[in-house]
């Protein structure tokens, strides 16, 4: 997920031609106060002008108890977005408030149901809220951790390692799961240090995450790559699931590939490795069957 | 970068780096925003550097909404 700036028409035009899964515009941190009304206008109509193809297209919007966040979401429902971001999300209140105003306007536009939200949690009580915010709505489609916010309010200070971020990552991983959603975690804003970003995405890869926040094109393939699986476990994959319908064709559960014994969360690692390698177009969907 | 004043009828003032090839079309871009948010009256001075016609339309909006203190969104 990239950010853009809402106030930058050029990079709203560009974004999509470097290839990121979704593209994030921002009317919120990146923007100034003085700016608001004109990204607002920039935003709606890039949205509804642009061909983004298949990119999944978010709008971050301002918070609800601000002048502008209501007025946000006016226009980005009224272009179509696919996902709003929250900020700040703190309860699961919070996130109905904003699913009253989405159907407000969607029920105005004749287009209910259509918009999906993803909760920013930046804070120790949005943590500690995770799981409850994470099934407010049906429309919840992801939670992402804002880590500046979230470390300032830890009285603490980021660090290469992410140390102070361990528990908030792990908390919104598990909650996403448990609510059946997705997970994304935050930016990594040091542009000239790629070897510690890396380390940062193979991190949050292994925790659990579905996904990076960037902020840069040149970060996308370091994402991509950490999260592609290699061919050796894309084949590894396809014997096991291959395997395992052979099992169950003949009326059996457990199987053995190469000689080991292979249960059902070892299928469902296999499932999701062959899904990530047709997100990434390694593989075809017809060659995933 | 757009400007509006007052004026009489929709009058649009074009500096742009491609006003041989899209002047045209800018300043038709600009008017029928204008019409649409039912401003007839207006002096416009645009300075283009090659914006799409969705940009355009935005910063007109927002040019509007600012000198007629009438926003396009609901309070």
């Amino acid at each position: 997920m990239m950010f853009v700036p809402g106030n930058n028409p050029g990079m709203m035009a560009d974004a999509h031609i470097y290839g990121p899964d979704s593209i994030m515009l921002d009317l919120e941190d990146s923007v100034t106060m003085a700016e608001k009304d004109a990204a607002r206008l920039l935003v709606h109509n890039a949205l509804k002008t642009i061909d983004y193809g298949n990119t999944e297209m978010v709008v971050r919007i301002n918070p609800l108890n601000t002048p502008y966040g209501k007025k946000d979401v006016e226009a980005v429902v009224k272009a179509g977005v696919d996902v709003i971001r929250m900020p700040k999300t703190e309860t699961a209140q919070e996130v109905r408030e904003l699913e009253a105003e989405i159907l407000k306007v969607e029920q105005e536009i004749g287009r209910v149901g259509e918009t999906r939200i993803m909760a920013a949690i930046e804070s120790a009580l949005g943590i500690v809220n995770a799981y409850a915010i994470a099934t407010a709505s049906p429309r919840m489609m992801g939670i992402a951790l804002g880590a500046e916010d979230y470390s300032a309010n830890l009285k603490t200070n980021r660090t290469p390692g992410g140390a102070e971020l361990l528990l908030a990552r792990e908390q919104i991983v598990v909650a996403a799961r448990a609510a059946g959603i997705c997970c994304f975690d935050t930016v990594y804003s040091n542009l000239d240090d790629m070897e510690t970003f890396r380390k940062e995405v193979e991190l949050i890869k292994t925790l659990g995450f579905d996904g990076k926040s960037i902020i840069n094109p040149r970060q996308i393939e370091v994402v991509n790559s950490v999260f592609t699986p290699t061919e050796k476990e894309i084949t590894k994959a396809r014997a096991v699931v291959a395997a395992i319908k052979e099992a169950q064709a003949k009326g059996s559960g457990v199987i053995a590939v190469n000689g080991k014994m292979v249960d059902r969360p070892v299928v469902l690692r296999a499932e999701r490795t062959i899904a990530l390698a047709v997100a990434a177009g390694v593989i075809s969907e017809e060659e995933a069957l | 970068m757009v400007t509006i004043g007052p004026g009489e009828g929709l009058q649009v003032d074009l500096q742009s780096s491609v006003a041989a090839q899209f002047g045209r079309q800018i300043k038709a871009v600009i008017t029928e925003t204008l019409e649409g948010l039912g401003i007839k009256d207006a002096h416009v001075e645009a300075v283009d550097k090659g914006a799409l016609d969705c940009t355009i339309r935005a910063r007109v909006t927002a040019a509007a909404v600012r000198a007629t203190g009438k926003d396009v969104w609901k309070d």
